[in-house]
Protein backbone atom coordinates (compact mmCIF):
# COMPACT_ATOMS: atom_id res chain seq x y z
CA UNK A 1 0.00 0.00 0.00
CA UNK A 2 2.79 2.93 0.78
CA UNK A 3 4.26 2.10 -2.34
CA UNK A 4 0.95 2.87 -4.40
CA UNK A 5 0.39 6.03 -1.83
CA UNK A 6 4.00 7.36 -2.84
CA UNK A 7 3.71 6.92 -6.45
CA UNK A 8 0.60 8.40 -6.28
CA UNK A 9 1.54 11.67 -4.23
CA UNK A 10 4.19 12.04 -6.64
CA UNK A 11 2.02 12.03 -9.81
CA UNK A 12 -0.60 14.06 -7.94
CA UNK A 13 2.17 16.75 -7.24
CA UNK A 14 3.71 16.40 -10.84
CA UNK A 15 0.00 17.25 -12.04
CA UNK A 16 -0.28 20.03 -10.06
CA UNK A 17 2.50 21.37 -10.93
CA UNK A 18 2.31 21.15 -14.42
CA UNK A 19 -1.14 21.73 -14.72
CA UNK A 20 -2.70 24.79 -17.30
CA UNK A 21 -5.67 24.35 -17.46
CA UNK A 22 -7.49 24.53 -20.92
CA UNK A 23 -9.65 27.55 -21.65
CA UNK A 24 -13.46 26.42 -21.93
CA UNK A 25 -14.01 28.03 -25.67
CA UNK A 26 -17.52 28.69 -26.84
CA UNK A 27 -17.09 25.71 -29.43
CA UNK A 28 -14.96 23.04 -29.91
CA UNK A 29 -12.26 23.92 -32.72
CA UNK A 30 -10.21 21.10 -34.12
CA UNK A 31 -7.38 23.12 -35.50
CA UNK A 32 -5.60 21.83 -38.64
CA UNK A 33 -1.79 20.76 -37.72
CA UNK A 34 1.45 22.58 -39.36
CA UNK A 35 5.41 22.36 -38.68
CA UNK A 36 5.52 25.82 -36.67
CA UNK A 37 6.69 25.32 -33.48
CA UNK A 38 6.49 28.53 -32.46
CA UNK A 39 4.10 28.76 -29.43
CA UNK A 40 0.89 30.60 -29.94
CA UNK A 41 0.47 33.83 -27.97
CA UNK A 42 -1.61 33.54 -24.60
CA UNK A 43 -1.65 36.96 -22.71
CA UNK A 44 -3.07 40.09 -24.78
CA UNK A 45 -4.54 38.66 -27.17
CA UNK A 46 -7.89 38.76 -29.44
CA UNK A 47 -8.61 35.43 -30.48
CA UNK A 48 -11.37 34.95 -33.32
CA UNK A 49 -13.01 31.18 -33.56
CA UNK A 50 -14.18 29.87 -36.97
CA UNK A 51 -16.49 26.89 -36.02
CA UNK A 52 -16.80 24.04 -38.33
CA UNK A 53 -20.44 25.43 -39.29
CA UNK A 54 -18.57 28.57 -40.18
CA UNK A 55 -20.16 30.49 -37.20
CA UNK A 56 -17.45 33.46 -35.46
CA UNK A 57 -16.73 33.31 -31.89
CA UNK A 58 -14.74 36.08 -30.16
CA UNK A 59 -12.52 35.92 -27.01
CA UNK A 60 -9.85 38.62 -25.36
CA UNK A 61 -8.45 39.27 -22.64
CA UNK A 62 -8.52 42.22 -20.21
CA UNK A 63 -4.83 42.87 -21.72
CA UNK A 64 -1.51 42.92 -20.34
CA UNK A 65 -2.65 45.01 -17.22
CA UNK A 66 -5.69 43.34 -16.29
CA UNK A 67 -6.45 46.06 -13.92
CA UNK A 68 -7.62 48.04 -16.49
CA UNK A 69 -10.65 45.87 -17.56
CA UNK A 70 -10.47 45.90 -21.19
CA UNK A 71 -13.39 43.86 -21.46
CA UNK A 72 -15.66 46.21 -19.75
CA UNK A 73 -15.04 49.09 -21.37
CA UNK A 74 -15.17 47.49 -24.86
CA UNK A 75 -18.82 45.94 -23.67
CA UNK A 76 -19.64 49.67 -22.61
CA UNK A 77 -18.84 51.07 -25.57
CA UNK A 78 -20.81 48.13 -27.89
CA UNK A 79 -23.84 49.18 -25.33
CA UNK A 80 -23.43 52.74 -26.47
CA UNK A 81 -23.65 51.45 -29.93
CA UNK A 82 -26.30 48.91 -29.81
CA UNK A 83 -28.62 51.48 -27.21
CA UNK A 84 -28.30 48.67 -24.54
CA UNK A 85 -27.76 48.70 -20.77
CA UNK A 86 -25.99 47.15 -18.60
CA UNK A 87 -25.41 47.58 -14.78
CA UNK A 88 -22.22 46.85 -13.42
CA UNK A 89 -22.50 43.47 -12.31
CA UNK A 90 -23.03 42.71 -15.41
CA UNK A 91 -20.23 44.23 -16.86
CA UNK A 92 -18.38 42.43 -14.23
CA UNK A 93 -19.28 39.18 -14.71
CA UNK A 94 -18.76 39.60 -18.81
CA UNK A 95 -14.81 40.34 -17.88
CA UNK A 96 -14.27 37.36 -16.08
CA UNK A 97 -15.98 35.24 -18.82
CA UNK A 98 -13.89 34.50 -22.17
CA UNK A 99 -15.43 33.03 -25.63
CA UNK A 100 -18.65 33.94 -26.62
CA UNK A 101 -20.55 34.44 -29.95
CA UNK A 102 -24.02 36.49 -30.46
CA UNK A 103 -25.77 39.15 -31.94
CA UNK A 104 -25.24 42.41 -29.39
CA UNK A 105 -28.95 42.03 -28.13
CA UNK A 106 -28.47 38.54 -26.90
CA UNK A 107 -25.56 39.27 -24.82
CA UNK A 108 -27.52 40.79 -21.82
CA UNK A 109 -29.56 37.68 -21.64
CA UNK A 110 -26.52 35.35 -22.22
CA UNK A 111 -24.88 37.68 -19.05
CA UNK A 112 -27.91 36.58 -16.62
CA UNK A 113 -28.13 32.94 -17.65
CA UNK A 114 -26.35 31.31 -14.43
CA UNK A 115 -26.47 27.65 -16.09
CA UNK A 116 -23.73 26.98 -18.22
CA UNK A 117 -25.57 24.45 -20.41
CA UNK A 118 -28.64 27.20 -20.80
CA UNK A 119 -25.81 29.90 -21.64
CA UNK A 120 -24.28 27.26 -24.76
CA UNK A 121 -27.58 27.96 -26.63
CA UNK A 122 -26.45 31.54 -27.24
CA UNK A 123 -23.79 30.69 -28.98
CA UNK A 124 -24.97 30.97 -32.33
CA UNK A 125 -22.32 33.28 -33.92
CA UNK A 126 -21.23 36.77 -34.05
CA UNK A 127 -22.83 38.46 -36.99
CA UNK A 128 -20.31 39.61 -39.81
CA UNK A 129 -22.34 40.14 -42.72
CA UNK A 130 -21.88 43.79 -44.36
CA UNK A 131 -25.17 45.22 -43.37
CA UNK A 132 -24.82 43.99 -39.74
CA UNK A 133 -20.85 44.13 -39.42
CA UNK A 134 -20.59 43.26 -35.62
CA UNK A 135 -17.68 41.20 -35.32
CA UNK A 136 -15.55 44.59 -37.56
CA UNK A 137 -17.42 47.05 -34.39
CA UNK A 138 -15.82 44.51 -31.33
CA UNK A 139 -12.62 44.47 -33.55
CA UNK A 140 -12.60 48.23 -34.24
CA UNK A 141 -13.71 48.85 -30.21
CA UNK A 142 -11.24 46.26 -28.72
CA UNK A 143 -8.50 47.50 -30.80
CA UNK A 144 -8.93 50.84 -29.19
CA UNK A 145 -8.78 50.10 -26.00
CA UNK A 146 -5.94 47.87 -26.47
CA UNK A 147 -3.89 48.52 -29.71
CA UNK A 148 -0.98 46.26 -28.91
CA UNK A 149 -2.57 43.06 -28.48
CA UNK A 150 -1.99 40.28 -30.81
CA UNK A 151 -4.17 38.57 -33.10
CA UNK A 152 -4.77 35.04 -33.38
CA UNK A 153 -6.90 33.46 -35.87
CA UNK A 154 -8.43 30.05 -34.33
CA UNK A 155 -10.26 28.08 -37.19
CA UNK A 156 -11.95 24.56 -37.72
CA UNK A 157 -9.86 22.35 -39.95
CA UNK A 158 -13.66 22.19 -42.18
CA UNK A 159 -14.50 25.82 -42.16
CA UNK A 160 -14.72 27.84 -45.03
CA UNK A 161 -12.38 29.38 -46.52
CA UNK A 162 -14.08 31.90 -47.45
CA UNK A 163 -15.68 32.81 -43.84
CA UNK A 164 -11.62 32.98 -43.03
CA UNK A 165 -10.91 35.07 -45.21
CA UNK A 166 -13.77 37.53 -44.60
CA UNK A 167 -12.58 38.05 -41.26
CA UNK A 168 -9.43 38.27 -42.27
CA UNK A 169 -10.30 41.36 -44.02
CA UNK A 170 -12.82 42.40 -41.06
CA UNK A 171 -9.17 42.72 -39.59
CA UNK A 172 -7.26 43.72 -42.12
CA UNK A 173 -9.93 46.86 -42.38
CA UNK A 174 -9.37 47.54 -38.45
CA UNK A 175 -5.25 47.72 -39.74
CA UNK A 176 -4.33 44.26 -38.45
CA UNK A 177 -2.41 42.73 -40.73
CA UNK A 178 -0.38 40.06 -38.85
CA UNK A 179 -2.14 37.09 -38.04
CA UNK A 180 -1.43 33.47 -35.97
CA UNK A 181 -3.00 30.84 -37.52
CA UNK A 182 -3.26 28.65 -34.00
CA UNK A 183 -2.51 25.12 -35.20
CA UNK A 184 -1.20 21.82 -33.81
CA UNK A 185 2.00 20.73 -34.09
CA UNK A 186 2.87 18.06 -36.53
CA UNK A 187 6.53 17.44 -37.73
CA UNK A 188 7.44 16.91 -41.18
CA UNK A 189 10.41 16.80 -42.93
CA UNK A 190 11.03 17.47 -46.71
CA UNK A 191 14.05 15.99 -48.45
CA UNK A 192 16.11 16.61 -51.65
CA UNK A 193 16.19 13.68 -53.95
CA UNK A 194 20.14 13.43 -55.58
CA UNK B 1 -10.20 9.89 9.66
CA UNK B 2 -7.45 8.01 11.01
CA UNK B 3 -8.36 5.27 12.99
CA UNK B 4 -5.85 3.67 15.59
CA UNK B 5 -6.77 0.25 15.68
CA UNK B 6 -5.91 -0.79 19.02
CA UNK B 7 -4.96 -4.38 20.20
CA UNK B 8 -6.26 -5.58 23.73
CA UNK B 9 -3.60 -7.13 25.51
CA UNK B 10 -4.96 -10.31 27.03
CA UNK B 11 -3.67 -11.23 29.69
CA UNK B 12 -3.20 -15.05 30.24
CA UNK B 13 -2.11 -16.72 33.04
CA UNK B 14 -0.88 -13.99 35.24
CA UNK B 15 1.34 -13.02 32.47
CA UNK B 16 1.86 -9.25 32.36
CA UNK B 17 2.21 -7.88 28.97
CA UNK B 18 2.81 -4.31 27.93
CA UNK B 19 0.05 -2.82 26.21
CA UNK B 20 0.90 -3.00 22.26
CA UNK B 21 -0.63 0.01 19.66
CA UNK B 22 -0.76 -0.90 16.32
CA UNK B 23 0.48 2.07 14.51
CA UNK B 24 -1.47 1.09 11.58
CA UNK B 25 -3.34 4.15 10.03
CA UNK B 26 -6.45 3.54 7.56
CA UNK B 27 -5.07 4.91 4.87
CA UNK B 28 -7.70 4.24 2.17
CA UNK B 29 -9.74 7.76 2.41
CA UNK B 30 -6.45 9.77 1.75
CA UNK B 31 -5.55 7.27 -1.43
CA UNK B 32 -9.55 7.88 -2.38
CA UNK B 33 -9.09 11.79 -2.57
CA UNK B 34 -5.66 10.98 -4.46
CA UNK B 35 -6.76 9.29 -6.98
CA UNK B 36 -9.75 11.35 -7.22
CA UNK B 37 -7.58 14.56 -7.90
CA UNK B 38 -5.16 12.86 -10.06
CA UNK B 39 -8.04 11.70 -12.37
CA UNK B 40 -8.88 15.50 -12.22
CA UNK B 41 -5.72 17.21 -13.15
CA UNK B 42 -5.36 14.63 -15.33
CA UNK B 43 -8.35 15.52 -17.31
CA UNK B 44 -7.80 18.99 -16.99
CA UNK B 45 -4.20 19.36 -18.13
CA UNK B 46 -3.97 20.76 -21.48
CA UNK B 47 0.05 19.32 -22.27
CA UNK B 48 -0.11 20.33 -25.86
CA UNK B 49 0.14 24.13 -26.03
CA UNK B 50 -1.14 25.39 -29.13
CA UNK B 51 0.85 26.20 -31.86
CA UNK B 52 0.45 29.18 -34.37
CA UNK B 53 2.31 30.47 -38.04
CA UNK B 54 2.67 33.75 -38.51
CA UNK B 55 0.97 35.29 -41.77
CA UNK B 56 1.51 38.48 -42.58
CA UNK B 57 -0.82 40.36 -45.13
CA UNK B 58 -0.17 43.14 -47.37
CA UNK B 59 -1.72 46.08 -45.78
CA UNK B 60 -4.95 47.20 -47.85
CA UNK B 61 -5.17 50.65 -49.03
CA UNK B 62 -8.43 51.99 -50.53
CA UNK B 63 -7.25 55.48 -51.04
CA UNK B 64 -4.35 54.69 -53.29
CA UNK B 65 -4.57 53.92 -56.91
CA UNK B 66 -3.98 50.09 -56.69
CA UNK B 67 -1.31 48.83 -58.85
CA UNK B 68 -0.06 45.21 -58.63
CA UNK B 69 3.32 45.07 -58.12
CA UNK B 70 5.44 43.87 -61.22
CA UNK B 71 6.92 40.80 -60.18
CA UNK B 72 9.17 38.68 -62.94
CA UNK B 73 6.92 36.28 -64.77
CA UNK B 74 9.47 33.15 -65.04
CA UNK B 75 9.62 33.35 -61.48
CA UNK B 76 6.27 33.49 -60.38
CA UNK B 77 4.54 29.99 -59.45
CA UNK B 78 0.66 30.22 -59.20
CA UNK B 79 -1.28 27.78 -57.05
CA UNK B 80 -4.94 27.28 -56.91
CA UNK B 81 -6.53 25.93 -54.30
CA UNK B 82 -9.93 24.35 -54.48
CA UNK B 83 -12.45 22.05 -52.77
CA UNK B 84 -12.21 18.61 -52.21
CA UNK B 85 -8.98 18.78 -51.28
CA UNK B 86 -7.62 19.72 -55.02
CA UNK B 87 -4.88 22.20 -55.86
CA UNK B 88 -3.54 23.24 -59.32
CA UNK B 89 -0.58 25.05 -60.31
CA UNK B 90 0.68 27.00 -63.25
CA UNK B 91 3.51 28.86 -64.30
CA UNK B 92 3.85 32.48 -64.98
CA UNK B 93 1.18 34.71 -65.43
CA UNK B 94 -2.69 34.23 -66.50
CA UNK B 95 -3.50 37.39 -68.87
CA UNK B 96 -6.88 37.33 -71.85
CA UNK B 97 -4.98 38.43 -73.43
CA UNK B 98 -1.88 35.50 -73.83
CA UNK B 99 -2.17 32.53 -74.87
CA UNK B 100 -3.23 30.55 -71.49
CA UNK B 101 -0.64 28.87 -69.28
CA UNK B 102 -0.84 25.25 -68.89
CA UNK B 103 -3.26 24.20 -65.66
CA UNK B 104 -1.20 21.28 -63.40
CA UNK B 105 -3.25 19.30 -61.37
CA UNK B 106 -1.80 17.67 -58.34
CA UNK B 107 -2.00 16.72 -54.57
CA UNK B 108 -1.14 17.67 -51.33
CA UNK B 109 1.17 14.78 -50.81
CA UNK B 110 4.78 14.21 -50.85
CA UNK B 111 5.43 13.55 -54.42
CA UNK B 112 2.22 15.91 -55.39
CA UNK B 113 2.74 19.95 -55.03
CA UNK B 114 6.40 19.52 -52.68
CA UNK B 115 7.93 17.49 -54.95
CA UNK B 116 7.52 20.97 -57.69
CA UNK B 117 8.33 23.20 -54.99
CA UNK B 118 11.46 21.46 -54.02
CA UNK B 119 12.80 20.93 -57.27
CA UNK B 120 11.65 25.00 -58.18
CA UNK B 121 13.51 25.65 -54.35
CA UNK B 122 16.14 23.69 -54.92
CA UNK B 123 19.12 26.24 -54.14
CA UNK B 124 17.69 27.71 -51.10
CA UNK B 125 16.41 24.39 -49.79
CA UNK B 126 19.88 22.98 -50.26
CA UNK B 127 21.73 25.85 -48.43
CA UNK B 128 19.10 26.09 -45.71
CA UNK B 129 19.45 22.11 -45.11
CA UNK B 130 23.28 21.92 -44.86
CA UNK B 131 23.52 25.17 -42.34
CA UNK B 132 20.32 23.29 -39.91
CA UNK B 133 22.68 19.67 -40.53
CA UNK B 134 25.78 21.62 -39.44
CA UNK B 135 24.07 23.00 -36.34
CA UNK B 136 22.41 19.49 -35.28
CA UNK B 137 26.08 17.85 -36.02
CA UNK B 138 27.45 20.62 -33.88
CA UNK B 139 29.82 21.96 -36.59
CA UNK B 140 28.25 25.36 -35.79
CA UNK B 141 26.99 26.53 -32.65
CA UNK B 142 23.91 28.98 -33.40
CA UNK B 143 21.55 30.62 -30.48
CA UNK B 144 18.39 29.62 -31.97
CA UNK B 145 17.83 33.60 -32.91
CA UNK B 146 21.43 33.60 -34.61
CA UNK B 147 20.25 30.17 -36.83
CA UNK B 148 16.59 32.46 -37.75
CA UNK B 149 18.63 34.89 -39.12
CA UNK B 150 21.29 33.32 -40.88
CA UNK B 151 18.15 31.42 -42.52
CA UNK B 152 16.55 34.39 -43.19
CA UNK B 153 19.75 35.50 -45.09
CA UNK B 154 20.28 32.84 -46.89
CA UNK B 155 16.73 32.69 -48.36
CA UNK B 156 17.62 35.97 -49.47
CA UNK B 157 20.96 35.60 -51.19
CA UNK B 158 21.56 32.15 -52.28
CA UNK B 159 19.21 31.73 -55.58
CA UNK B 160 18.02 35.09 -56.97
CA UNK B 161 15.67 33.23 -59.42
CA UNK B 162 14.58 31.36 -56.53
CA UNK B 163 10.31 30.93 -57.26
CA UNK B 164 7.90 33.92 -55.74
CA UNK B 165 4.69 32.05 -54.40
CA UNK B 166 1.18 33.03 -55.29
CA UNK B 167 -1.09 31.69 -53.50
CA UNK B 168 -5.10 31.47 -54.71
CA UNK B 169 -7.67 30.26 -53.08
CA UNK B 170 -11.27 29.95 -54.56
CA UNK B 171 -14.49 29.87 -52.68
CA UNK B 172 -15.07 25.92 -52.65
CA UNK B 173 -11.37 26.04 -50.20
CA UNK B 174 -11.50 24.75 -46.88
CA UNK B 175 -9.22 26.54 -43.95
CA UNK B 176 -7.35 23.35 -44.02
CA UNK B 177 -5.88 23.71 -47.80
CA UNK B 178 -4.76 27.13 -46.79
CA UNK B 179 -3.27 25.76 -43.71
CA UNK B 180 -1.72 23.11 -45.30
CA UNK B 181 -0.15 24.91 -48.47
CA UNK B 182 1.34 27.60 -45.96
CA UNK B 183 2.61 24.99 -44.18
CA UNK B 184 4.30 23.10 -47.18
CA UNK B 185 5.87 26.82 -48.30
CA UNK B 186 7.70 26.51 -44.75
CA UNK B 187 8.45 22.91 -45.20
CA UNK B 188 9.98 23.45 -48.63
CA UNK B 189 11.56 27.12 -47.40
CA UNK B 190 10.32 29.31 -49.97
CA UNK B 191 11.43 32.94 -49.33
CA UNK B 192 8.85 34.66 -51.24
CA UNK B 193 5.03 33.71 -50.81
CA UNK B 194 1.66 35.59 -50.41
CA UNK B 195 -1.76 35.06 -50.26
CA UNK B 196 -3.37 36.75 -52.91
CA UNK B 197 -7.27 36.98 -54.12
CA UNK B 198 -7.90 34.50 -57.12
CA UNK B 199 -9.21 36.36 -60.25
CA UNK B 200 -11.97 35.25 -62.66
CA UNK B 201 -10.11 33.53 -65.55
CA UNK B 202 -8.11 31.94 -62.77
CA UNK B 203 -11.42 30.04 -61.66
CA UNK B 204 -12.21 29.65 -64.85
CA UNK B 205 -9.21 27.73 -65.86
CA UNK B 206 -10.10 25.35 -62.55
CA UNK B 207 -13.77 24.77 -64.36
CA UNK B 208 -12.12 24.00 -67.49
CA UNK B 209 -14.42 26.85 -69.16
CA UNK B 210 -11.52 29.40 -69.49
CA UNK B 211 -11.01 30.70 -73.08
CA UNK B 212 -7.78 31.99 -74.39
CA UNK B 213 -6.85 34.99 -76.43
CA UNK B 214 -9.96 36.37 -77.86
CA UNK B 215 -8.81 36.25 -81.83
CA UNK B 216 -9.14 39.79 -83.30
Amino acid sequence: MTPMVDLFALLLTFFMLTTSFRPTEAVVVDTPSSISEKVSPEKDVITILVGKDDKVFLNFDNGKDTSKLIRKEVLKKIAEQFNLKFTDKELKTFSTWASFGMPADKLKAWINTADSKDREKFNVGIPTDSTDNQLNLWVRFIRLQNPNADVAIKGDSDADFKTVKHVMDILQDNKVNKFNLTTNLMKDEAKLEE
Amino acid sequence: MAEIIQAEGKQKGGKKKAKKFSTHIDMTPMVDLMCLLITFFMLTTAFSKPKAMEITMPEKDDNTVKEAPKIAADRTINILVSGNDKIYYYFGVADPKLPLPQLVSTNYSKDGIRKMLLQRNKLVFKAVYELKQKVTKGEEVLSDTALTRRIKELKKTVDPKAPIILIKADEKAKYKNLVDIIDEMAICTVANYAVVDISDLEKQMIAGTAVSAPAK
